[in-house]
């Protein structure tokens, strides 16, 4: 028999603002950034010293030296040293992953209390030695003899010096994450101006929730920035339309610098606790994460597109539920491109989707658009790939405080890999 | 931010420099640290008339752990230590014949009085003498204290505290105050104590054990000093300072295993929101200080709307605000609040191109004596410290000589730290200084502006 579960209470959370790569963060590390995020949620919430249950957390883009980078950034941070962490990595769904994986332990009684978070700079990323040079000093490791040294030395060429540099690509394609995504556009028929109109309202959205204070008590300014640098108030459709595209080709190309979201570095966190752990320290519960779902796509072989998993893992979620999608007060759709959010709404309407892929008798339907990413995403924000997650289950979490007990909120991201992450939080 | 003037005058070199040339030469000061004796030598009381307090002092001393010698001993005696203090009882003036006994007590003890020594005055307020004659001499101590505060070298300071007859309970916490290390820059000042429950048993070493406090502007400078000295003296600090200054709030915040609070203090639903929180998280708070404050200078001819508004917005407006919204919200402030407002120098004597700040520190001490009576009835206290000459980022980047001139402008010749003004609003947080309330504590070291 299962033990009885309990649903992890989201106290509240943390990021630094978000940077524009080789921006104001362009020679801070993963470490340095998740380290300054963790610092800023134990003094938000008085912390100093104290032992949580686990730090989960994790980073897409990571050096062969940050092996331990979670548990590496709990030393550095001013929480208890015998705080236990643990790395993981979902592509773009890592931070709402390690937010689920705490909730769980916490859910099962393992633990009482938590923290998820991510931390993804593009500006300090990895750069390895050359695959045929990194061959040759390993062979020349393996050498005992200096024949053999010498013959793995003879296996030195000048071409070797050029490094390799991570890609936002897929390995499997070869074609850039945006390239997947015009392929999709395209496929939906995803127009541009609808793209720049939902740009737009990130932009405005997001710098609102600023001017009202909403970001207070979630972000620490760090390095000088206090907001998120890729944010721009005064944008509109106007300028938008003047952007050239920059996936896809041709006439139809749809997606440009301005309605993708850029290259980010940046790092959030999330405490989690059990609502007996809150209580005892005054802490707030915002929301409960009630409920999580995974899913993936053959996007190489199966004929979907590379960012469609949400769009899977949403009617399991609901089903398991019992809800429908017309059942939520708030929608947390992350924006990777404008597109990709237009295309997820637009395949949960379509009753030949839902039908023929889904395996649904009717469609999921449409949602009240004034209800989604009503204080922006990351179009506007930006998206450092494994800090997202964090970022927008502490902006929901707080929404729904907000707005009352009993109000209910979805997360979609859509992630590398042809997977997808989405959860149900609930005040 | 080291006084190279102070470190040159003492060096020895420049001891024979500046005493040949006859420069001012500052002193090292004695700053409290913890686990310090109140006293670092003996005491000695003595008093003009008949005065009630002479015992109690002498049984507060020797408490502490303080030789009290007796005032025959160092009439005209070598022997023996220097004097660490010098207490006067003036409470038994009957008019200005009696002050001569003043005198006659405090010259030869005066004389003896170590570096970083206290002369401390103890007296009824004037208004409530039975003659005029017993006025004039209660006033007149106003007079020998600031003159004398002005005559004492060696980091040595003196100050009168008026108590008024059945206020002696509310005595014991500010003498400790201004004999200890906690009001090195504190001088020339007089201060009036009013009957007041003063609760016993309070731990000298942490007098905040267990209490709230909420600092605003706590990311830097004073308010980080502030902050600071809370935490060292037992309190939980809720440090507040705006969005854009988080970084550094959570440092001071993670120094001092306190909370930080972003909040823009002059947000309309700043004051509720303050409020909603210190009960939600902290079942209501102690101690507020109310520290944020901005300068926007400029001669008034020249001075822009903005410029006026954005000073008393931040410097005046927010501190009624909150203090109003902690009032009203039942629960925030918890039984026996103190309340401690950041004036300035300013305030008091004018500053040319700060008509906007002035008026705004000024408009501090109305609001904390208007106040007074309404915090009195509640068990609670409210009061300002005005701070002078005070060494911090801002004053760094003055240019050398106006530096130079105005950190040497009081009779210590050298500027305050943050510190100092940390720990006079410590002193006032205190559950002893129950009997403090509607005073403006100048910590400037009796600088010659505004005097």
């Amino acid at each position: 028999m299962a033990a009885p579960t309990r649903k992890a209470a989201i106290v509240g959370g943390n990021r630094i603002p978000f940077a524009r790569s080789n921006g104001a963060y362009a020679r801070a590390s993963n470490q340095d950034m998740l380290t300054a995020t963790l610092d800023g949620l134990v003094a938000r919430f008085g912390l100093q010293g104290q032992q949580v249950g686990e730090v989960v957390a994790g980073a897409v883009l990571k050096h062969a030296r940050d092996f331990n980078l979670t548990r590496e950034s709990v030393l550095g941070s001013r929480l208890s040293a015998a705080t236990p962490a643990y790395d993981v990595q979902q592509a773009c769904g890592t931070g709402l992953e390690a937010a689920v994986l705490v909730a769980n332990k916490i859910a099962l009684g393992q633990i009482e209390s938590g923290i998820a978070g991510g931390t993804d700079t593009t500006s300090d990323a990895p750069v390895a030695v050359n695959e045929d040079l990194r061959r040759v000093l390993m062979e020349l490791n393996r050498a005992k003899t200096v024949q053999q040294r010498l013959k793995a030395l003879a296996g030195l060429r000048p071409g070797q010096l050029a490094p390799e540099i991570p890609r936002n690509a897929e390995p499997r394609t070869g074609l850039a994450m945006g390239d997947h995504a015009a392929i999709t556009a395209r496929e939906w028929e995803i127009g541009r101006e609808e793209q720049d109109e939902l740009t737009v309202r990130s932009h405005q959205a997001l710098a609102a929730a600023y001017d009202r204070g909403f970001f207070d008590d979630l972000v620490t300014p760090f390095l000088g920035l206090s907001r998120d640098a890729n944010l721009r108030p005064d944008t509109s459709v106007e300028k938008l339309a003047k952007l050239k595209p920059v996936f896809g080709q041709g006439e139809g190309a749809t997606m440009t610098a301005g309605n993708s979201t850029p290259l980010t570095d940046g790092a959030s966190a999330v405490l989690l606790a059990s609502d007996e752990w809150a209580a005892e320290r005054d802490l707030p519960v915002l929301a409960h994460l009630v409920d999580a779902q995974t899913a993936a796509v053959d996007y190489v072989h199966g004929g979907e597109g590379l960012l469609m998993a949400p769009a899977y893992a949403v009617p399991v979620l609901l089903e398991r539920n019992g809800l429908t999608l017309q059942d939520f007060d708030f929608y947390e759709v992350h924006e990777a491109f404008a597109s990709t959010v237009l295309a997820t709404l637009k395949a949960w309407e379509s009753p030949a989707f839902c039908k023929e892929k889904l395996g649904l008798d009717a469609p999921l339907g449409s949602i009240d658009r004034s209800k989604l990413n009503v204080n922006g995403s990351s179009l506007a924000a930006g998206h450092p790939f494994a800090a997202t997650g964090g970022r927008i289950v502490a902006t929901l979490a707080k929404l729904l405080h907000e707005a009352g007990p009993g109000k209910r909120g979805l997360i979609s991201i859509c992630a590398a890999g042809g997977q997808g992450v989405v959860a149900i939080l609930e005040s | 931010m080291s006084d190279w003037y102070r470190d040159f005058a003492n060096s020895g070199v420049g001891t024979t420099i500046t005493k040949q040339l006859g420069l001012p030469r500052p002193a090292v000061l004695r700053r409290h640290e913890p686990g310090q004796p109140l006293l670092p030598g003996p005491a000695v009381v003595g008093s003009a008339g008949e005065g009630r307090l002479r015992d109690e002092l002498t049984r507060l001393l020797r408490d502490a752990g303080v030789t009290v010698v007796s005032p025959a001993t160092v009439d005209g005696g070598t022997d023996g230590d220097r004097l660490a203090a010098v207490l006067l009882d003036a409470t038994g003036l009957t008019g200005p014949a009696d002050l001569a006994a003043a005198h006659d007590f405090l010259a030869p003890a005066v004389k003896r009085l170590a570096p970083s020594g206290r002369v401390l005055v103890l007296a009824d307020p004037p208004a409530d003498a039975a003659s005029p004659a017993q006025a004039a001499a209660r006033q007149a101590l106003d007079g020998l204290v600031r003159s004398l505060a002005k005559e004492l070298r060696g980091g040595a300071t003196a100050n009168l505290v008026q108590v008024p007859l059945g206020a002696e309970a509310s005595l014991a916490g500010p003498v400790r105050f201004f004999l200890s290390g906690r009001a090195a820059y504190v001088d020339g000042q007089v201060l009036t104590v009013t009957a007041a429950d003063v609760p016993a048993g309070e731990d000298r070493e942490r007098p905040l054990t267990g209490k709230v406090a909420v600092v605003t502007g706590a990311a830097r400078g004073i308010g980080a000093a502030i902050a600071k000295v809370l935490s060292r003296d037992g309190a939980h600090v809720v440090a507040v300072d705006v969005p854009a200054a988080g970084e550094q709030l959570a440092q001071v915040a993670n120094e001092i295993g306190g909370t930080a609070v972003a909040l823009d203090i002059t947000g309309a639903d700043a004051g509720t929101r303050l409020a909603q929180q210190l009960i939600a998280r902290h079942g209501g708070v102690d101690v507020v200080v109310h520290n944020a404050g901005i300068t926007r200078d400029k001669l008034l001819v020249n001075m822009d709307a903005a410029r006026w508004n954005s000073v008393m917005a931040v410097n005046l407006q927010a501190q009624l605000d909150i203090t109003q919204a902690l009032l009203d919200t039942e629960g925030a402030l918890k039984p026996g609040a103190r309340v401690i407002s950041v004036s300035s120098q300013s305030g008091i004597a004018g500053n040319r191109g700060q008509t906007n700040y002035a008026a705004s520190k000024a408009g501090i001490i109305g609001m904390v004596r208007a106040w007074a009576p309404e915090f009195a009835r509640r068990g609670a206290t409210i009061n300002a410290v005005a701070p002078g000459f005070i060494v911090t980022e801002m004053t760094a980047k003055m240019p050398l000589g106006t530096r130079e001139v105005g950190s040497r402008l009081n009779s210590l010749q050298q500027g305050g730290l943050p510190v100092d003004v940390a720990e006079t609003i410590a002193f006032l947080a205190q559950p002893g200084s129950a009997g403090v309330n509607g005073q403006v504590v100048r910590v400037c070291g009796q600088s010659v502006l505004g005097a």
